[in-house]
């Protein structure tokens, strides 16, 4: 039995590939000069340089977080560089200028980018290192009125947008890798959402890490106005190297009155080699707010990647009658730790929160849920649900649940379900004695633990993430 | 068919089977009976390749074939059905999506096309009649909440579904009512043919008043110590085990 779950789960990185392109890298370290650099490449407004300074101020004075149940060796935040551009990579350039080697390199990712062979029914914006290699289909979004770009673009087309939302939802100071980010961030995605449209595709973000020795720090901030709808989903791999690599990403999500925001995410960062060595450290700060009554933030993410995971995408339910959910498959093999989990903030009446996690955990992964539930004294009639599932496979591995709850009103109700489960060789025996092979067990047990989860994925990423747990996707697609 | 010769097993290095010795033609029904211990399910959980046991000795024949150098899943496309004793549940697998992937497999095992879902579906309309079964079993998750006559007569259905060359039932009428008794029963009658065989383990002879055996062997201890017809099934009933465990010393 362990044999046919070590070969399912261990199959080799697919998208460790390095693309040889020459890059504009700026020296390693980080100080008030290399954040002027940043901010002067990038022909940055000096309101937003001002920004970055005052988040590397307030970074100076703060400490990286140690209470996350994971360890690795410190990080040397001056060893490494700050921004890496691919040279061929012009500010504003349209699709047709783009470097065929970086069209090569997402054709082999699965993102095509050039016009003919468009994923259907997917806007796609292909971030390499610290910039936007180009968006599709934004004519036809800009037809509904829709703006889906790169950050950087957004700053110099959309500034009153950008400074109205940009750090309103992780502020500057938010934490120690938020705060790195505002100073360092290179690029990310912007979405704005006019009132009342419903977005007709999926926006789609694809982040890869290519430059080595470099960190990534994009910023993505999406914003659905007045009764609007968008579902947007990220993806994100890297090389394979030896040594570590930091990615400290922020999201933010504003939903106004009656909108819907539902964001995907399908992780796949190198997570280093079977003794742990290399593997990216993803600390990402990711965050909405439900600011207007009715509106609805919903993330859904299948984490299979990185060396160490830190990650609690939240909402902040504002608005009355809002509503916040966060669906989790995450998984760790070898010496990979994740922390991850949910903050659901309840401040407006009638507020509902949803949260449904499965963690799995093979070789010698660790693999934690952390989640907090808080309800403000105002917050009359908010719910909360949680459900909490861990999968332990093989006897090296580890599952921690962490759940905080605080309620500060009494009409509030809130549960919280635990599970903690192993493959067992009976399920894979009995599957087996029905012809199924041992891998197709445990696919389909993998899969119907994970089932909840996947069937909120658009079914692009469905696909994508049966393909990257290797399971059967039961009853979840079509 | 099936050809067992002094075949010994050990698990957690205990020996239970001390040397079976069986032979079953196509056709044919084997009952095999036995107190509590005797190694009865050990013996069906090894011809199905429950890794768990180690064969130490003896060899077994299946269609002419080394059946012990299979792999489960192996016998299983070869035609080897076990109905467990302990159905296993897995959560968040439908009943439909199981029983269909492991058709399939066995189809392509055999070289037949897949059969995609809506005819699947015809297949399955017919299948769930024999053990009166409704349809909502086939959503829900496999064996997850089923009480013990839902679980057996899924297995039943299973063994429909599935078209076994060689059925072990492994104590199956454990737990059933008199209702599901016979139903089960009914289900394993209906699905008899000429080049089948079928094994039906089991503790009481009750079982054996619906589906009629030609050959009855008791094991005691890891042996075979009697064989006989469905006649020796009727005077276990009558006279329990406790004469042949005398012989079985003696």
């Amino acid at each position: 039995m362990s044999s046919s779950i070590e070969s399912l789960v261990n199959r080799e990185y697919q998208y460790g590939f390095v693309t040889d392109v020459d890059t504009d890298t700026i020296p390693p370290g980080l100080n008030e000069d290399v954040i002027r650099l940043i901010s002067s490449k990038k022909d940055e407004p000096q309101w937003l340089l001002d920004w970055r300074l005052k988040g590397y101020r307030r970074w100076l004075t703060m400490k990286e977080p140690h209470w996350p149940n994971v360890s690795y060796t410190p990080i040397d935040y001056q060893a490494q560089s700050y921004y890496s551009a691919p040279k061929s990579v012009t500010p504003l350039q349209s699709l047709d200028e783009v470097d065929p080697e970086l069209l090569r390199t997402y054709e082999k990712l699965g993102i095509p980018l050039n016009e003919q062979k468009f994923l259907s029914g997917v806007a796609v914006d292909a971030i390499f290192d610290s910039v936007s290699v180009g968006t599709t289909m934004k004519a036809e979004l800009m037809e509904h009125g829709i703006i889906f770009c790169s950050l950087g673009e957004a700053v110099k087309e959309h500034p009153e947008l950008v400074q109205k939302y940009l750090g309103s939802v992780v502020p500057h100071s938010d934490n120690f890798f938020a705060a790195l980010n505002a100073a360092a961030f290179s690029d990310g995605s912007f979405v704005y959402i006019p009132k009342g449209v419903r977005c007709p595709m999926e926006l789609s973000t694809y982040f890869r890490i290519n430059a080595e020795g470099t960190g990534q720090f994009e910023r993505t901030l999406i914003i659905a106005d007045e009764g609007s709808y968008v579902s947007y989903l990220e993806g994100c791999t890297a090389p394979k190297r030896s040594t570590s690599q930091l990615h400290a990403a922020v999201v933010e999500l504003v939903a106004l009155k009656d909108a819907t925001i539902k964001y995907s995410t399908v992780q796949n960062w190198y997570a280093g080699d079977k003794e742990g060595k290399g593997g990216i450290y993803n600390f990402v700060t990711k965050r909405g707010k439900c600011a207007g009554a009715n509106s609805k933030i919903s993330w859904t993410q299948v984490e299979t990647g990185s060396a160490i995971t830190w990650k609690y995408p939240s909402v902040i339910l504002q608005g009355d009658n809002s509503t916040g959910e966060f669906y989790s498959v995450a998984v760790v093999n070898n010496r990979q730790q994740a922390d991850t989990g949910t903050k659901m903030i309840h401040i407006g009446r009638n507020t509902r929160s949803n949260i449904v996690s499965k963690g799995i955990s093979a070789g010698g992964g660790q693999n934690s849920y952390r989640g907090l539930v808080k309800v403000m004294p105002k917050a009359e009639g908010a719910r909360n649900y949680t459900q909490c599932d861990s999968m332990l496979v093989g006897n090296e591995c580890g599952a921690h649940t962490f759940p905080y709850i605080e309620v500060g009103n009494n009409s509030a109700q809130v549960e919280h379900e635990a599970s903690t489960s192993k493959i067992g060789e009976d399920q894979i025996f009995y599957l087996k004695q029905r012809g199924l092979s041992a891998e197709q067990a445990v696919s389909m047990i993998v899969s119907g633990f994970c089932k909840e989860v996947f069937k909120e994925l658009p079914m692009e990423f469905a696909l994508e993430a049966q393909q990257l747990l290797g399971i059967t996707l039961e009853g979840s697609v079509g | 068919m099936l050809e067992i010769k002094d075949l010994r097993a050990t698990v957690a290095d205990k020996e239970i089977l001390k040397g079976i010795t069986l032979t079953v033609n196509a056709g044919e029904v084997h009952a095999v009976m036995g107190p509590n211990g005797s190694g009865k399910s050990t013996l069906a959980q090894i011809l199905a390749g429950h890794p768990a046991y180690e064969v130490t000795g003896g060899s077994v024949t299946y269609q002419g074939e080394n059946l012990l150098e299979m792999d489960a899943e192996v016998r299983a496309q070869r035609g080897v059905f076990l109905a467990f004793q302990y159905p296993i549940e897995i959560p968040g697998v439908s009943n439909a999506y199981f029983l269909r992937a492991a058709y399939n497999e066995i189809r392509k095992a055999r070289g037949e096309e897949e059969v995609d879902p809506m005819s699947f579906a015809d297949l399955m309309d017919e299948k769930m009649k024999l053990v009166e079964m409704d349809g909502a079993m086939l959503t829900r998750s496999v064996n997850m909440g089923f009480s013990g006559g839902e679980k057996k007569r899924n297995e039943i259905l299973q063994m429909a579904v599935l078209e076994p060359k060689l059925a072990i039932l492994d104590e199956t009428d454990s737990g059933l009512d008199i209702d599901a008794l016979r139903i089960v029963a009914g289900g394993v009658n209906a699905l008899k043919r000429p080049d089948s065989a079928t094994i039906v383990v089991t503790h009481y002879q009750r079982l054996l008043n619906y589906i009629v055996p030609d050959f009855v062997h008791v094991l005691v201890n890891g042996r075979i110590v009697r064989s006989g017809d469905k006649e020796l099934a009727l005077e276990l009933e009558a006279r329990g085990y406790d004469w042949l465990l005398d012989e079985a010393v003696a």
